[in-house]
C-alpha cells in the first residue's frame, strides 16, 4: 500500500488517524475562534495559542510514534516514581486552579501531575498484567497489586480534591483489567453492588449539597439560574443549533455570555449552536473513527502489553470525550471535564496526545512485524 | 486452585486468555459504539425535537424587551398653555439583579456623579429593601459632562442603566403645586393595584401622586414603547434591535386660566390661604391657589428629607390644598345663602329689625359687631348686622336655611370634580346633631348658624360656588377639565330673591358697606361680595381675635364675591388664614384677582410692589425660606408665621 518513493518511516506513519486528530483540532480551532470573550471572533486568546499548543504536542507524539514499545515497558515505573514525587510537590506547593490543588508551576509551564498520571498508570497496568501468568489471573494476586498501584495515585488525586480525574483514572483501571481477563463475575457483581448501594448512598451519605446536584442533574431546569444553569443554558445552545446551526460567529449563547465555560467544558455546546447537528454528528463520528483506531491498533498488537497498553489509552481518550459530552448534553451530572482536542487548556490535550503517541508507536511496531514476516 | 477466585473453570492459558482480550474488545466497542450513538441521538433529539423550544429559549437569553415609558400628556390651561410638560432628561438607575459588586459599584458611582454620603446611604437602603422588585433611582437630570462621563463607563458598569427619557416639569412651579399635584415613582401598593404592570417598574416611569395629574393618570399615561435589544448575560447591550415608539398621552385641557391661576398665587403673597374663582355661568374652575405650596418639580425629582420636614413643620401647612382640604367657619360670608333662605320664606327683604349692639335670647347675649340702629335686608347685608340674622335666622329657623345653603352647594361633595379628596365640612340642622352629639338642637345654635359660626365649617371651593349660584341663579357645578357641557339649570327660586342678595353684596363693595376699600378701579364694572371673619377661639365680644394676639389665634379673614354686577360672569371666594377679617385680608386678594380678569397689565403694576414688599416673588421667597431653614439651629422651633402688613 506505500508507494515506493515515501521513506519508510514516514510511510509507517498512521496517516488517517493524524488526519482525524489534526480535523478534531481544527474543529475546537474553529470553535474557539468564536469564542473569543465579547462576541466577534478572533484568533487571541483562544484559537491561535489551542493551535500552536497543538503543533508542539503533536511533533511530540510524532517523536514518541519512533520509541519502541518495549521501551515504555522498561521505563514505566521510573515514571511512575517521578509522577507520583510531583504529586506530593503539588501537595506541597501546588498552585489552586478550578478549585482544586493540581497545578505545578514551572516557571515556563504550568502541568497537572495528575493528568501525566492517567497514560503512566494505563503502562503501569499493562506491563503488570502482561506478566500475570495466565493461571494466575483469575486469582487475587492479579488484584492486589493493581489495585495499590493506582489506588496509591489516585487517592492522592481525591485529595486535591479532583474528583473528575479520579473518577477518570478509575474507570481506566476497571476497563484494563477487564480486558486483563479477571474473572466477569468480579465485574458483575461490582456492577450490582454499586446499583444496590446508590440509593443508600444517596440518602445517607451524600451532603444535602451533592444531594442537590443530583437532582439538578435529574432536572436541570427546576433550578434554572443556580447549580442548573451550565446544563439549560448548554442544552439550549445545542437545541437552538438545529440541524445546520446558526453559522459560524452567529452563536449567542457563548458570545452573549450565557453559556458558561464556552471556552472549555462546554465548547461542543458552542460549536453545535453555530454548526448545529450536522457539525456535532460530525465531530462526534471524528472521536468515534479515531477510537474504532485506536482498538484496532489494540486487537493487531503483537504483545499482551502492547495490546493492554493499546486498549487502556483508546479508553482514556474514550471516557474524556465520553463524558465530556454526556455532561453538555445533559446524560451526566456537570463535573469538569473538557473535551479533548477541542477545549482551550493543554493539560488534556497534552494527556490524549501522550496517548495518540503510544498508540503510534504500537501501530508502528505492529506494521514493522507484518512487514518483516 | 485454592487461591482462585470465583471457582470454576479450567485453568486460564495463553490462548484462551488471547480469545478472552478479544472478546472482551469487542465488548468494549461495542459498548463505545453504543456510547456514540446514544449521542446522537441525544444530541438529535435536542436539536431536531426540541429545536423550537430551545430556539425560543435562547431567544429569551438574547432579546430582552424594554419598555420605553410613554410621555406624559400635558396639562394645559383653558386657553391651550401649557402647565405641566415634558422635558428632556437623563437619568441613571440600578437593576439590582444585573449587580455584581455593589460596593465597588456604589463607589465608583459616587466618583463619577460626585453624589453626596447621604445618597449612597439612600441607594444602599433602596437595594436592600427592594432586593430585585424595581430599578433604584441613582440621579436625574444629568448635565452633559455627567451624561459623557457615565455614557462612557457604562458596559463597565454591570447593573447601571443611562436613560435618556423624559422628566414632568411644572413651569408656573409652586402655584400649581396643589392643582396639578406632582408624579413620582410608583411604590409597591400602585404596582400591585395595577396587576404589576410592567410600565411601572421601568425606569424613569413615574405616576400621577396628587391632584390632577393622579386623579387622571390613566388618561394622561399614553401607550409605552417597546425597545427590543440584544444583551449579554450581564445585561450589557450588544445593539438595538428594533423600536415601537411610544405613544404620548393625549393632552389634558383644563377650565384653568393659567395667568389668572399664577396671578393669584402671587396675590396671595405670604399669606396662608385660598383663592378660587369660578365662571358662575359654566362652573368652569379658573383658578384653584393654596398658598403657600410645594413646588411640583421639586416633588417630581423626589423630595429630600429635610425638604419636606421644612414643608411639614410649616404653620402655614403648604402641604395641605386649603381650596379643598380645610375647612373654616365662614362667619358673615355665610350669611347671603341665610339671605336667600329669608327671601323663599318669604320674609318681607323690607321689614326691619331695630339693632342695639346684640341680640338678648333669655339670659345670654349675642353680639354684633356695631350698633347699627333699625335694619333692613339690603342693609343688613351691607353692613353685615348680625341682630337682623338672628332674629330673622330665629323666625325661619335651622331647618330652612340650612336646606337653603345646601343647594347653594354649602357642605356639598363636587362628586365630579377630579379631585384626590375634598372635605366637605357640615351645615348643621337639628337631626344632625342629634346623630353627632346625641342632643337637642338649642335655640343658641340656631342663632350662631345664622351668622356663619357655632357648627357651621365650609371650604373655600364651597363659598366660590355658593357665590356663583347667587350671581348666575343657575346650579352651577364645579368643573376643572375644559369640555362641553349643558348649561346648568335655573335654581327654582324667585329672581326676586336673587336680586335683593345681590343687590346687598353690590351695596357691601360700593356702596355703604364693609368692604369699600375694594372697589375695583373701573368705571362700568361693579364688584359684589360679602366679607367675613371667622371666630379661630372663641373670645368673648370685642376681645376676640384681633391683631396683637398670636397668629394662630387670629380670626380667619373671608370674602366672597361675583363680578360684573349686572351680567355676573365670574364668581368666587378668598379666604385668609388668620387675616383679621375679610374686609381687611380677603377683600383686597379678591379686588385684584377680579381687576386681573378685567385688565391685567393694571393688575400687574399693583402687584409688583407688592411682592417688592414682601422681599421678591415667590421663587426668591421661598429659596430664601429654604436657606433660613438649613441654616438654623438644630433643635430649633420652626420658623415663625408671617406678620401681615
Amino acid at each position: 500500500m506505500a508507494l515506493a518513493f515515501v521513506p519508510r518511516p514516514i510511510a509507517f506513519l498512521p496517516w488517517k488517524a493524524l488526519l482525524i486528530v489534526v480535523m478534531i483540532a481544527a474543529i475546537g480551532m474553529v470553535g474557539l475562534y468564536s469564542t473569543r470573550p465579547g462576541g466577534g471572533g478572533g484568533l487571541m486568546p483562544y484559537a491561535l495559542p489551542h493551535a500552536m499548543r497543538f503543533s508542539i504536542f503533536l511533533v511530540m507524539a510524532l517523536a514518541m510514534s519512533f520509541v519502541r514499545p518495549e521501551r515504555y515497558s522498561e521505563f514505566v515505573f521510573v515514571a511512575y516514581a517521578g509522577v507520583i514525587v510531583l504529586l506530593f510537590a503539588v501537595m506541597v506547593i501546588g498552585e489552586v486552579g478550578g478549585g482544586a490543588r493540581s497545578w505545578l508551576n514551572f516557571g515556563f509551564i504550568r502541568i497537572q501531575p495528575s493528568e501525566l498520571m492517567k497514560p503512566v498508570l494505563v503502562i503501569v497496568l499493562a506491563r503488570f498484567y502482561a506478566g500475570v501468568p495466565p493461571r494466575e489471573v483469575k486469582r487475587w494476586s492479579a488484584i492486589w497489586p493493581a489495585v495499590l498501584l493506582v489506588g496509591f495515585p489516585t487517592l492522592i488525586i481525591l485529595a486535591q480534591p479532583d474528583l473528575g480525574t479520579a473518577m477518570l483514572i478509575t474507570c481506566c483501571t476497571i476497563v484494563m483489567m477487564f480486558l486483563a481477563g479477571l474473572s466477569l463475575w468480579l465485574f458483575i457483581g461490582g456492577l450490582l453492588t454499586v446499583g444496590a448501594a446508590m440509593p443508600i448512598v444517596f440518602s445517607f451519605l451524600l451532603m444535602p449539597h451533592q444531594r442537590d446536584r443530583v437532582l439538578i442533574f435529574l432536572n436541570p431546569e427546576s433550578d434554572p439560574l443556580g447549580a442548573g444553569y451550565h446544563l439549560t443554558q448548554s442544552k439550549i445552545a445545542i437545541g437552538s443549533g438545529g440541524l445546520f446551526g446558526k453559522g459560524f460567529l452567529n452563536g449567542t449563547q457563548a458570545s452573549g455570555d450565557f453559556l458558561p465555560e464556552p471556552h472549555t467544558d462546554f465548547i461542543f455546546a458552542a460549536i453545535a449552536e453555530e454548526w448545529g447537528l450536522v457539525g456535532g454528528l460530525f465531530l462526534i463520528l471524528l472521536f468515534a473513527l479515531l477510537l474504532r483506531w485506536g482498538m484496532k491498533v489494540s486487537r493487531h498488537a503483537r504483545s499482551r502489553f502492547e495490546k493492554l497498553a493499546a486498549a487502556g489509552m483508546t479508553a482514556t481518550i474514550f471516557f474524556y470525550a465520553a463524558i465530556n459530552l454526556l455532561m453538555v448534553m445533559g446524560l451526566a451530572p456537570v463535573v469538569g471535564i473538557p473535551l479533548p482536542l477541542v477545549s482551550y487548556g493543554g493539560s488534556a490535550m497534552m494527556t490524549v496526545m501522550i496517548c495518540f503517541g503510544v498508540l503510534m508507536a504500537i501501530d508502528r511496531n505492529t506494521r514493522k512485524d507484518e512487514r518483516r514476516r | 486452585m485454592r487461591r482462585k477466585l470465583f471457582g470454576g473453570g479450567p485453568p486460564m492459558t495463553e490462548g484462551n486468555l488471547a480469545q478472552s482480550f478479544s472478546r472482551r474488545a469487542f465488548l468494549l466497542n461495542t459498548a463505545q459504539t453504543g456510547v456514540a450513538v446514544l449521542l446522537a441521538a441525544r444530541m438529535g433529539y435536542i436539536a431536531i425535537a426540541e429545536n423550537e423550544r430551545y430556539l425560543g429559549l435562547a431567544e429569551s437569553n438574547r432579546v430582552h424587551t424594554r419598555l420605553i415609558p410613554p410621555r406624559r400628556g400635558w396639562i394645559v390651561d383653558r386657553h391651550g398653555q401649557p402647565m405641566a410638560i415634558n422635558r428632556a432628561d437623563v437619568r441613571v438607575d440600578l437593576i439590582p439583579d444585573f449587580i455584581e459588586d455593589r460596593d465597588k459599584l456604589l463607589a465608583d458611582l459616587a466618583r463619577i456623579l460626585a453624589l453626596p454620603p447621604e445618597e449612597i446611604q439612600r441607594i444602599r437602603a433602596e437595594l436592600d429593601r427592594d432586593q430585585g422588585f424595581q430599578p433604584v433611582p441613582v440621579a436625574e437630570h444629568l448635565n452633559a459632562q455627567q451624561y459623557n462621563m457615565i455614557k462612557v463607563r457604562e458596559p463597565d458598569l454591570p447593573g447601571v442603566s443611562v436613560l435618556e427619557g423624559f422628566a414632568r416639569y411644572y413651569p408656573e412651579g409652586a402655584a400649581v403645586g396643589h392643582l396639578l399635584g406632582y408624579v413620582g415613582t410608583p411604590n409597591r401598593r400602585e404596582y400591585d393595584a395595577e396587576n404589576r404592570n410592567p410600565l411601572l417598574i421601568t425606569p424613569g416611569y413615574k405616576v400621577g401622586k396628587e391632584g390632577l395629574e393622579r386623579v387622571m393618570e390613566q388618561r394622561l399615561r399614553g401607550r409605552p414603547g417597546q425597545a427590543r435589544v440584544e444583551v449579554t448575560a450581564r445585561g450589557q447591550l450588544v445593539r438595538q434591535l428594533q423600536t415601537l415608539p411610544d405613544v404620548a398621552g393625549t393632552p389634558l385641557r383644563t377650565t384653568i386660566d393659567a395667568g389668572l391661576q399664577s396671578f393669584a398665587a402671587r396675590r396671595l403673597g405670604e399669606e396662608s390661604g385660598s383663592c378660587v374663582v369660578l365662571d358662575c355661568q359654566s362652573g368652569d374652575i379658573l383658578c384653584m391657589a393654596s398658598m403657600p405650596a410645594y413646588d411640583p418639580n421639586a416633588f417630581s425629582d423626589g423630595i429630600s428629607h429635610p425638604e419636606w420636614e421644612m414643608l411639614s413643620t410649616d404653620p402655614r401647612h403648604p402641604l395641605i390644598n386649603k381650596t379643598l382640604n380645610a375647612l373654616y367657619p365662614p362667619g358673615s360670608t355665610f350669611k347671603p345663602a341665610v339671605a336667600m333662605a329669608l327671601m323663599e320664606a318669604g320674609v318681607d327683604p323690607d321689614e326691619t329689625v331695630n339693632c342695639p349692639g346684640g341680640y338678648q335670647l333669655g339670659s345670654r347675649r349675642f353680639g354684633c359687631l356695631g350698633t347699627h340702629g333699625p335694619m333692613n335686608m339690603h342693609r343688613a347685608i351691607a353692613k353685615s348686622c348680625n341682630t337682623y340674622f338672628y332674629t330673622m335666622g330665629r323666625r325661619i329657623g335651622i331647618d330652612r336655611f340650612a336646606a337653603m345653603s345646601r343647594r347653594l352647594g354649602l357642605g356639598q361633595r363636587f362628586n365630579e370634580l377630579p379631585v384626590v379628596s375634598q372635605s366637605y365640612g357640615t351645615i348643621p340642622d337639628p337631626a344632625w346633631k342629634q346623630r353627632r352629639y346625641r342632643q337637642e338642637w338649642s335655640q343658641a345654635d340656631t342663632l350662631n348658624a345664622a351668622i356663619g359660626q357655632g357648627y357651621v365649617i365650609l371650604n373655600p371651593l364651597q363659598l366660590a360656588v355658593m357665590a356663583a349660584r347667587i350671581a348666575s341663579g343657575r346650579d352651577v357645578q364645579p368643573r376643572l377639565v375644559l369640555e362641553r357641557h349643558a348649561q346648568p339649570a335655573i335654581l327654582p327660586f324667585n329672581p326676586v330673591s336673587f336680586e335683593a342678595v345681590r343687590s346687598g353684596m353690590d351695596e357691601v363693595v360700593n356702596g355703604n358697606g364693609t368692604a369699600g376699600a375694594s372697589r375695583l378701579p373701573f368705571p362700568d364694572i361693579r364688584m359684589a361680595g360679602k366679607t367675613g371673619t371667622a371666630q379661630v377661639r372663641n373670645i368673648v365680644d370685642a376681645n376676640r381675635g384681633r391683631a396683637g394676639t398670636a397668629w394662630r389665634y387670629r380670626d380667619h379673614g373671608l370674602f366672597v364675591f361675583f363680578a360684573p354686577v349686572g351680567a355676573p360672569r365670574y364668581a368666587g371666594a378668598v379666604v385668609i388664614e388668620h387675616g383679621l377679617g375679610g374686609a381687611r385680608a380677603a377683600a383686597p386678594v379678591a379686588c385684584d384677582v377680579m381687576t386681573y380678569l378685567f385688565d391685567k397689565d393694571r393688575a400687574m403694576q399693583r402687584l409688583l410692589p407688592l411682592e417688592q414688599s414682601w422681599g421678591g416673588n415667590v421663587v426668591e421667597r421661598s429659596a430664601r425660606r429654604a436657606a433660613q431653614w438649613t441654616n438654623r439651629a438644630p433643635g430649633s422651633p420652626p420658623p415663625p408665621p408671617p406678620v401681615p402688613l
